[in-house]
């Protein structure tokens, strides 16, 4: 059989007007698409052809200037660079258009950004550094130096990570990915001088980078590949290479795990929680507690299972460690 | 069919929390055939935590675990998404990057290892569907569980990043429209359940460090399958499990609203549907009772 060139679909597009709707509402439209047109073509259409009041942002039309990022089926993509035919291929012929975020819909698939633009500003997003104000030559950066920004610069502030983030959704004082990336790509720029200062804004409780869930969301939403979360486990081992981790239970969760695996191999569930939470916050897990142990789900200390071959382990440890808390 | 034989990498928690999860896995593949030989060498994966304080040492951690189902000439299977993912996760950057291969197999050295990149590494679940097959596990079933509506949970760590999931898993699953689970709950005989977060994150990895957050992210899990008619849970996870079976409380409190779902793991559901007794699955180390055996 010939490929397909054309198929139906509907599409079920999100509309909402803040000056003149209470709530927002759908409009239906079947179309025949080709399987050359991205979702910014069937926008364009809809409002060229059926409905001309519906308000969407897009310039560049080639993934480079991000306003265009909207959500299909609750994937956000960028409209210019998402064929139909692949999304139909993962959805369905069924799809839904709707707002990066539709709490923050002012007009259709017009968002007001300004949390994300918010989050930004909180990071320095910029380089910092003395220059002589006549330089004589280039501040040149070599391809290695390059390297290690780990193309967190590819970022184009499409926010379709900032609004996939679900601890950023709950906790509104979340940095969230995109401006943790920004703080990675200026803290690793070897012209920045602003590194450590960026450190202690990120390694701050709630808005740090510790609220994070490790979801993954982020890392699948970016269309430009920038890996957020890659970016965001860096500020935590940059944190501790900077010495600046504090004393508090996100830290001594995530080197808790060092210690338990130097003594047993694997992980004490119960011991990390103690040692994370301290003698005193740990009380508060144990009605939990108990109740697990009723039901065999605490091993006591004198019970704890042991890797074979533990010496391995404890010499590897000891050989391979790079950081000291 | 050739039997099937694996590596297993159990992680901690099916040797500690939860041990219905070892003892289920262990009884499905008895039933099922499949051969696992435990690695009981290998260590904690550091469960995306250790790489946060130090990466080096987490790598070279998981890459002994590995070396170790090398060594059998066998693909490693593991039982935690998070395990799977540490552990994916290490072998895809080894075998992109030669000179940090190189860097870490020189301390493997030190203790006569060698991570070579030979051994692939696949959860359970994946490897039930991708080299048992569901078909056969369909024509096995004595007791179809064709009375309940099961909600299926994920867990993000098998089904993100996709790319590294896709590495292993012969169905290419998107983590927007995951199947995998669903069709193992029809092939049970059960009614699979459709609910937004079935594909969202339980917030485990973040109970202690932000405890609202993920409080609330358990509560409106359960609260979703609750609403879709559910009338239990499944995960391939025993970290979402002990957060779905353990914190229904907090997650009632955060979201205003009292939630609870028996959660059973995917071997728990599979051992039912085969004619495993209740006490072989260990259905009694639940918090949140298993009410309806
Ligand atoms: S991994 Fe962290 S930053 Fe990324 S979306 Fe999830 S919670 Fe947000
Ligand atoms: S990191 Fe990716 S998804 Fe997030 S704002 Fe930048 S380009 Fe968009
Ligand atoms: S993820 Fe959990 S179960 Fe897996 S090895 Fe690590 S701590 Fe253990
Ligand atoms: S908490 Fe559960 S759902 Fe979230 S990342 Fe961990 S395993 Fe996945
Ligand atoms: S229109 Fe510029 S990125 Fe899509």
């Amino acid at each position: 059989m010939d490929a397909l060139t054309s198929q139906k679909v509907t599409f079920k597009v999100f509309r909402f007007n803040e000056e003149t709707d209470y709530l927002p509402y759908y409009n239906t439209y079947t179309l025949d698409v080709t399987h050359e047109e991205v979702v910014l073509d069937i926008l364009n259409r809809i409002k060229w052809d059926h409905d001309g009041s519906l308000s969407y942002r897009r310039s560049c039309r080639h993934g480079i200037c991000g306003v265009c990022s909207i959500k299909v089926n609750g994937k956000a993509i960028l409209a210019c660079k998402s064929r139909l035919f692949d999304l139909v291929n993962v959805f369905g012929t069924e799809l839904v258009i709707e707002p990066l975020s539709t709490k923050r819909a002012i007009k259709d698939l017009i968002i007001d950004k300004k949390d994300f633009w918010d989050k930004h500003a909180e990071v320095k997003p910029f380089l910092t550094g003395e220059i002589e104000e006549t330089p004589q030559s280039e501040h040149l950066v070599s391809p290695h130096d390059a390297e290690k920004l780990l193309e967190a610069d590819y970022c184009i502030q499409c926010g379709a990570c900032h609004y996939s983030c679900p601890a950023l959704a709950i906790n509104e004082q979340f940095i969230g990915p995109a401006a943790f990336a920004a703080a990675y790509r200026f803290s690793a720029d070897v012209r920045d001088e602003s590194a450590l200062e960026r450190l202690h804004i990120v390694n701050e409780e709630a808005s740090g980078v510790w609220d994070c869930v490790k979801c993954m969301e982020c890392a699948e939403a970016c269309p430009k590949d920038v890996n957020p979360i890659e970016k965001i486990t860096k500020l935590h081992n940059m944190i501790f290479e900077a010495n600046i981790a504090k004393n508090n239970v996100a830290t001594r969760h995530a080197v808790g795990f060092a210690h338990s695996i130097a003594k047993h191999g694997l992980l004490d569930e119960g011991e990390l929680v103690r040692y994370s939470e301290g003698n005193f916050g740990v009380l508060k897990h144990v009605p939990v507690a108990l109740k697990m142990f009723t039901k065999g789900k605490i091993i006591l200390p004198w019970n704890m299972p042991k890797s074979d071959k533990l010496d391995e382990i404890q010499k590897l440890i000891k050989s391979s460690s790079t950081v000291k808390f | 069919m050739k039997e099937l034989k694996y590596a297993l990498f159990t992680g901690c928690t099916a040797k500690e929390s939860t041990p219905e999860q070892m003892m289920s896995t262990l009884a499905v593949a008895k039933k099922l055939g499949i051969e696992l030989i435990e690695l009981t060498e290998a260590s904690c994966c550091g469960a995306s935590h250790l790489q946060d304080y130090d990466d080096f040492l987490s790598l070279v951690l998981n890459a002994r675990n590995i070396a170790y189902a090398e060594m059998h000439g066998l693909t490693m299977v593991t039982i935690c998404n998070t395990c799977q993912l540490n552990t994916a996760m290490t072998k895809h950057r080894l075998d992109q990057n030669a000179a940090l291969k190189a860097k870490v197999n020189e301390k493997l050295a030190e203790v006569g290892l060698e991570y070579k990149g030979t051994s692939l590494i696949t959860h359970f679940l994946y490897a039930i569907i991708d080299d048992f097959g569901l078909d056969k596990i369909k024509e096995m079933v004595v007791k179809p569980l064709s009375q309940f509506n099961i909600a299926p949970f994920y867990g993000c760590h098998n089904i993100r990043p996709s790319e590294l999931q896709n590495e292993t898993h012969k169905g290419h699953e998107n983590p927007y429209t995951p199947t995998s689970l669903d069709d193992l709950i029809i092939a049970c005989g059960g009614k699979n359940v459709d609910y937004v977060e079935k594909n969202k994150c339980c917030g485990f990895h973040a109970e202690l460090q932000a405890p609202h957050t993920a409080a609330v992210l358990t509560g409106n899990a359960v609260a979703g399958a609750m609403d879709a008619n559910a009338d239990w849970m499944v995960t391939p996870c025993p970290l979402c499990h002990l957060k779905l079976d353990t914190q229904t409380h907090h997650a009632s409190v955060a979201i205003g609203r009292d939630v609870s779902l028996p959660v059973l793991h995917m071997q728990q559901m599979i051992g039912l549907a085969l004619g495993c007794t209740p006490a072989e699955l260990g259905l009694n180390h639940h918090v949140t009772k298993v009410n309806f055996i």
